[in-house]
């Protein structure tokens, strides 16, 4: 997996381009600087990485690029932290660790032939920007693609060309929803709670998954929605996102009873999450 | 089941342990003012032999309470990034090491050792070899049980006998191959004596086969918040633990040069799993004793098939509020 027989040691990677999605998120994209490791390299829709900072430590993010795209890796991010901070104080060219990939993937063969509903909030999109565009890049396989995405405000949506791009495509539709509150004088899109207007869309849950990803509140709100439009927990998936170190189910921090969300997650059934104990 | 049992006399062992001092770093107990650690031994009358347990179990000779990953420079066109080269570990031996702290190992192992291999953590440990030795007594902190004479961990395990010489069971090929290279000093019994009446009888926790089904029926009960209200949070039986394996990793830095570190840590401390939100999936001093108890007797169980906790009471004998995991689970098992 990483370039050495040393678990711990990251990729060097060069940051190589920056986007600022809202206030205090960016993107990052990430190449490889020794091309063997490009070579060695690739990932599955689903799974998260390891980032550091030489000297501020590391900071679990998910792949926010579609596997579909290769020779390089993205990762979108809040500043909150310390790693955070010193990675949001980097500049295009800087080196960035990366250990990954870890976890496992969210199964998209498996859905082939199926409608796809995808619900996020906030800075919940990037792991579910990733499942987006690898299915877009196979349009073929699948059927309707719907995607509700909210935040709280207009500003804090993050990659809003991409969004601009599904907007326009025929094949794709988007629900853009901001808070109550949250609008701008120009705002076209919805104003409302992401539940709320995943009820008012109301995607038929016949031959359908729903993708949820989102702060503890707004899953706890989506899913007796997603439960009353006729989604058997089966075909309802997410990704958690504990406080790691190791990434690799040694360091301990992350698991739910005898589930690491590293190793047996990040991706996870309605159906698997109701068998876990409420500690998460 | 040993590979081989043998007879070491009481100055054949140590003869033993000279030889050994010239081959390898030999860590043994010590007695450091009141207290008894392993540490490293230069001489043979640097190592004591009156001694129950050691403070500290024998856990931070595989996985130390700090450990360098790997070594990295800042420059201006990148970082250097050096693995640290576990190639280079010296070959050492303990000495001295109660079963309890040898089974211990045997169980971080199988975390460390399990895909991803921890390849830090397994170059240690190949390159030690333990010898153990039965516990004779036992006091009313140790629960193991009637382990005192276990094999476990152990490469090879002595027991004292009757004359006060050493009943030796090689258990590891690697144990085989330290006698072979001593086989002068190793005599093969014609007679061999009853270990069982030189270890000591200890207690264990009661209903032990069921534990794991009845913790985790009681995953909900109220007594977990009832049992920490005494916790402090102070962590230290997850540090004095032989099997307790959480850690952090930190950065240290001096100008330009730095390392990363893996440091114990523990399932105790209130930030130790709360997200950069704020949000914290075990809050309460009760998740996160609960936390330990069912890692150790539910989980672990479940994922290893293991017991994460090998009764050597250090736990209930450093506590400062006096709280005892082996009263608790008993307690627990009967909600």
């Amino acid at each position: 997996m990483c370039s050495s027989t040393n678990t711990y040691v990251p990729y060097s990677m060069r940051l190589q381009k920056i986007t600022q999605e809202a206030p205090g998120v960016k993107t990052f994209r990430l190449e490889f600087i020794d091309p063997a490791d490009a070579a060695r390299f690739s990932f599955k829709t689903g799974q998260f990485a390891e980032y550091s900072v030489f000297g501020e430590g590391e900071s679990t993010f998910c792949i926010a690029s579609p596997h579909t795209r290769t020779g390089y890796v993205e990762c979108t991010f809040r500043q909150a932290g310390r790693v955070t901070t010193a990675l949001s104080g980097l500049e295009e060219g800087d080196v960035v660790g990366f250990r990954g990939p870890y976890g496992n993937t969210f199964p998209i063969d498996d859905w082939k032939g199926k409608n796809l509903v995808f619900v996020a909030g906030g800075i919940a999109l990037p792991p579910m920007r990733s499942v987006i565009w690898s299915c877009i890049d196979n349009r073929a396989d699948y059927k309707n693609i719907t995607i509700v995405y909210g935040a709280k405000t207009v500003d804090d949506l993050v990659y809003k060309h991409e969004l601009d791009e599904w907007e326009q495509r025929e094949d794709i539709n988007l629900h853009l929803t901001v808070d109550p509150g949250g609008s701008t004088p120009d705002w076209k899109g919805r104003v409302g709670f992401v539940p709320t207007i995943l009820a008012e869309v109301a995607p038929s849950s016949e031959n359908t998954i729903a993708i949820v990803c989102g702060p503890p509140i707004m899953i706890k709100n989506t899913m007796p929605v997603l439960k009353q439009l006729g989604f058997s927990e089966e075909h309802i998936f997410t990704t958690l996102e504990n406080r790691m170190k190791c990434g690799i189910g040694k360091c301990g921090r992350c698991n739910i009873g005898s589930t690491y969300v590293c190793k047996d997650g990040p991706v996870f059934t309605a159906a698997q999450l109701a068998q876990l104990p409420n500690e998460f | 089941m040993p590979i081989l049992v043998k007879l070491l006399q009481r100055t054949s062992y140590n003869s033993l342990i000279e030889k050994l001092l010239d081959e390898f770093q030999v860590y043994a107990p010590v007695k450091k003012g009141k207290q008894v650690l392993y540490e490293r031994i230069r001489a043979v009358h640097d190592m004591e032999t009156d001694y129950l347990l050691p403070v500290l179990s024998a856990k931070s000779l595989v996985f130390p309470p700090v450990e360098t990953l790997f070594t990295f420079e800042r420059k201006k066109e990148g970082v250097d990034v050096l693995p640290v080269a576990v190639e280079n570990l010296p070959e050492r031996v303990l000495l001295g090491v109660r079963p309890c702290d040898a089974r211990g190992i045997a169980i971080l192992r199988q975390t460390f050792a399990q895909e991803p291999v921890d390849a830090i953590f397994e170059a240690r440990f190949n390159k030690t070899i333990l010898i153990g030795l039965s516990c004779a007594t036992a006091d009313e902190a140790c629960f193991c049980g009637n382990r005192a004479g276990d094999t476990t961990g152990s490469d090879i395990l002595l027991t004292q006998v009757s004359n006060g010489d050493y009943l030796a069971e090689i258990i590891t090929e690697k144990g085989q191959r330290l006698v072979e290279r001593h086989a002068d000093l190793f005599e093969t019994p014609t007679e061999l004596p009853d270990k069982a009446a030189f270890v000591a009888t200890v207690r264990g926790l009661d209903n032990v086969e069921n534990l794991p089904a009845l913790l985790k029926a009681a995953f909900d009960s109220k007594v977990f918040d009832q049992q920490s209200l005494a916790c402090i949070g102070c962590g230290t039986c997850t540090y004095v633990c032989p099997v307790c394996s959480c850690f952090d990793m930190q950065d240290e830095t001096q100008g330009s040069k730095g390392r990363r570190v893996r440091c114990w840590d523990s399932c105790g401390f209130s930030c130790f799993t709360v997200h950069t939100s704020g949000h914290n999936p075990r809050e309460t001093q009760g998740q996160r004793w609960r936390q330990r108890v069912m890692h150790k007797f539910s989980y672990l169980p479940e994922s290893n098939h293991t017991f994460g906790c090998v009764g050597c009471g250090r736990c209930i004998r450093s506590c400062p509020v006096k709280l005892d995991i082996s009263q608790l689970i008993n307690q627990i098992a009967h909600v």
